[in-house]
């Protein structure tokens, strides 16, 4: 950040007193849409198709998630990830599996996919099953595998910003070279654990890389209903943060934006991220979504990240349609394998009620 | 026996433990440079530097957080709070991640975290820096409570709260850190979480106070020994788990007890003592359970209020001989 101060004379009224300006120049990063390709970042036609069926996975799961809560076999609340899919995807080809962290919030489904929790324990959690990724304690908004570093899935707006910079002391305390992503929302830029968080990441220099992902609305306001300064990625400003501006329709522009913010994080930097992307469907089921019109939605599908890839994928030869339709063959399978065997895994008994509320088995935490 | 000031024995317990595992570190606002805001981590700095004794900026949301996010991963973060007034801008952290988290990821994490500082009265400082969380924290199945009245306690029971692997809130006392009291130096000194002392025995009527609250137990009790009675004083130690079976024991002997507490008393910590009590001895009782507890309002500042607000020795006294049928 360079400040420069100039000579200015003041205007107002008659005198004729002159003050010093102080202009600021933060510099920021941009990744706009169809600027990457596979081979700038070094992916071979395997991993394309391994990005494509990632994605679609999460597309497949989430359709059948909407069409399980309409069967009410899902309850509460169940936040749909359609159409935010390069993000997830995008960031987890840029992480290291088994060493990097992620953390994020209650739309939590297509990270904890894409980073390789099992559709099998994520439909069941759903489900609220005794073989449910959270044993069914946490449903839709809570998915967590420590086995994949997956830190949550977090149901309070903002909540969860902190426990990220808190990952992220433990990845430095231990010096393992790990870094931490976590995503956010729009709305959660507004919350005061956003602006404690940032700072104290930067403060103690925490590898850590805060994602926003942008989907144009807080529940049903949008961004610039809440946002006074609606460049999100300018918070970090504020913090001593480098930012970065991304395409989040693009998988690929995700992917290396995630990379070079990883590869910051790792040398000590923290960073702030703002993808922008979408969302087609409703903040969560009960949304008629009155807050935007049709014709957005349908432009907005124009750009769909999925159908962006499989166009660039024919488009460059790399797969045939073909070979395109049996990986969407198999993800439907896998979806619906899902749904049996959540809908065969057992209900839990009464008495686990009290179970994990405590480390401690013994201990007389109720009078039951 | 050593005799050492509260804040002594404090530090006595992270020092052993700091030195004994290395993920323990300890964090909050001015415990590093400064030497701690009441000097509790007096030299901590000097000794293991600032990677284990960590100053914060004035955002306890953020280090609270932080401090879950770290124990989450295995670390073992003892996090101050200048006092409990100023952890409520953290409450959302402690009641909704400390908590429940581990529970939500069906027990996959856990957070072995120190929650410590002083709790309760400071003196002529208003409302917002006077008030007692005992009971709101022990509302929250996840969270353990301790609350400490003297520095042996303090010793033994802050380094089981820090092996602990679920989140503890310690609470401590602006007035009790000059204190001085024998402390045990016992290798390793460890008192276990969930076990009240009792402090001084008697069959006339049982009290039970705890923190500074147990000193105004014994003051009444004193006076009672003058009358020619005999109480029983109990110090919980721990809040959550409480001690059940030690405070009906006495109950069941005494026939008659009095709680003390600073916490305000609507839907508190001695509503839910008195509860106990008369749903597992009624048969015993002599007497309705009587409690002595802050006024139901805000702290206030001029000074003989605040002596008006909170539990006295005389207040304690009058209740006993009440329960007593005495007067």
């Amino acid at each position: 950040m360079a400040v420069k101060t100039k000579r200015a004379a003041a205007t107002n009224g008659q005198t004729d007193v002159s003050f010093d300006i102080i202009e600021t120049k933060s510099t920021f990063r941009s990744y706009p849409g169809d600027r990457f390709t596979h081979s700038d970042l070094g992916l071979s036609v395997a991993d394309i198709g391994d990005i494509y069926r990632n994605m679609l996975l999460q597309r497949r799961f989430e359709e059948r998630s909407a069409q399980m809560y309409g069967r009410q076999k899902i309850g509460g609340f169940l936040h749909l990830y359609i159409g935010q899919e390069a993000i997830s995807t995008g960031s987890v080809y840029a992480l290291q599996p088994g060493l990097d962290s992620v953390i994020t919030a209650y739309r939590d489904h297509g990270i904890a996919l894409a980073i390789g929790m099992s559709s099998n324990e994520c439909m069941a959690e759903l489900f609220g099953r005794v073989d449910g990724c959270s044993k069914g304690k946490g449903g839709s908004m809570h998915f967590f595998s420590k086995e994949k570093r997956m830190f949550g899935g977090h149901g309070i707006v903002g909540a969860h910003i902190p426990l990220a910079a808190g990952i992220a002391f433990a990845h430095k305390y231990r010096n393992d070279r790990g870094v931490v992503f976590c995503y956010l929302g729009d709305g959660a830029v507004w919350q005061g654990s956003f602006h404690e968080a940032l700072n104290l990441a930067s403060l103690y220099k925490l590898p850590v890389v805060y994602v926003i992902e942008n989907n144009e609305y807080a529940m049903g306001t949008a961004v610039d209903r809440a946002a006074a300064e609606t460049d999100l990625f300018k918070q970090g400003i504020s913090y001593a943060m480098p930012g970065s501006l991304v395409d989040g329709m693009d998988v690929f522009s995700v992917c290396q934006a995630m990379r070079d913010h990883a590869a910051l994080a790792r040398e000590g930097q923290p960073s702030l991220v703002e993808v922008r992307t979408y969302r087609y469907r409703g903040h969560s089921m009960s949304d008629p979504g009155k807050y935007r019109t049709k014709e957005e939605l349908e432009q907005k599908k124009n750009e769909d990240p999925i159908l962006r890839l499989k166009s660039y994928i024919i488009e460059n030869d790399l797969m045939k349609v073909e070979e395109l339709d049996v990986l969407d063959i198999e993800v439907k399978a896998e979806v619906s394998a899902s749904v049996t065997f959540a809908d065969e895994s057992p209900l839990s008994p009464l008495e686990a009620i009290y179970d994990d509320v405590y480390t401690q088995t013994d201990f007389p935490f109720l009078t039951k | 026996m050593a005799e050492l000031q509260l804040r002594e024995a404090i530090r006595a317990a992270l020092v052993e433990e700091m030195d004994r595992d290395e993920d323990i570190f300890l964090m909050g606002e001015e415990v590093a440079e400064y030497n701690g805001a009441y000097k509790v981590s007096e030299g901590m700095c000097d000794r293991y530097g600032d990677r284990r004794v960590i100053d914060t900026p004035i955002s306890e949301c953020g280090f609270a957080g932080l401090g879950l996010g770290a124990a989450m991963d295995g670390l073992r973060p003892v996090i101050e709070f200048m006092t409990w007034n100023f952890a409520f801008v953290a409450f959302d952290q402690i009641i909704n991640n400390a908590a429940k988290i581990r529970y939500m990821s069906g027990g996959q994490f856990s957070f072995p975290i120190v929650f410590r500082g002083p709790n309760g009265a400071a003196g002529q400082l208003a409302a917002t820096h006077n008030t007692s969380v005992e009971s709101i924290y022990s509302c929250f199945p996840g969270l353990k409570v301790i609350s400490i009245s003297n520095p042996d306690d303090a010793k033994g029971l802050l380094k089981s709260a820090i092996r602990d692997n679920d989140p503890v809130v310690f609470l401590e006392s602006e007035f009790m850190y000059g204190m001085r009291g024998e402390v045990s130096d016992a290798d390793d000194y460890i008192i276990p979480i969930g076990k009240a002392r009792i402090a001084r025995e008697g069959d006339a009527v049982t009290i039970i106070g705890h923190n500074k609250s147990y000193w105004r137990a014994m003051e009444a009790a004193e006076m009672l020994t003058s009358d020619g009675y005999e109480a029983e004083v109990i110090d919980p130690r721990t809040i959550r788990p409480f001690d059940w079976d030690t405070v009906i024991t006495s109950v069941k002997k005494t026939n008659r007890c009095v709680i003390v507490d600073e916490s305000n008393p609507f839907a508190s910590l001695s509503s839910e003592i008195a509860f106990q009590i008369q749903s597992r001895s009624f048969d015993d009782l002599d007497a309705p359970v009587q409690r002595v507890t802050s006024k139901d309002t805000p702290a206030p500042y001029a000074k003989n209020l605040v002596e008006y607000y909170l539990p006295s020795a005389e207040d304690v006294y009058r209740a006993c001989r009440e329960v007593m049928y005495l007067d």
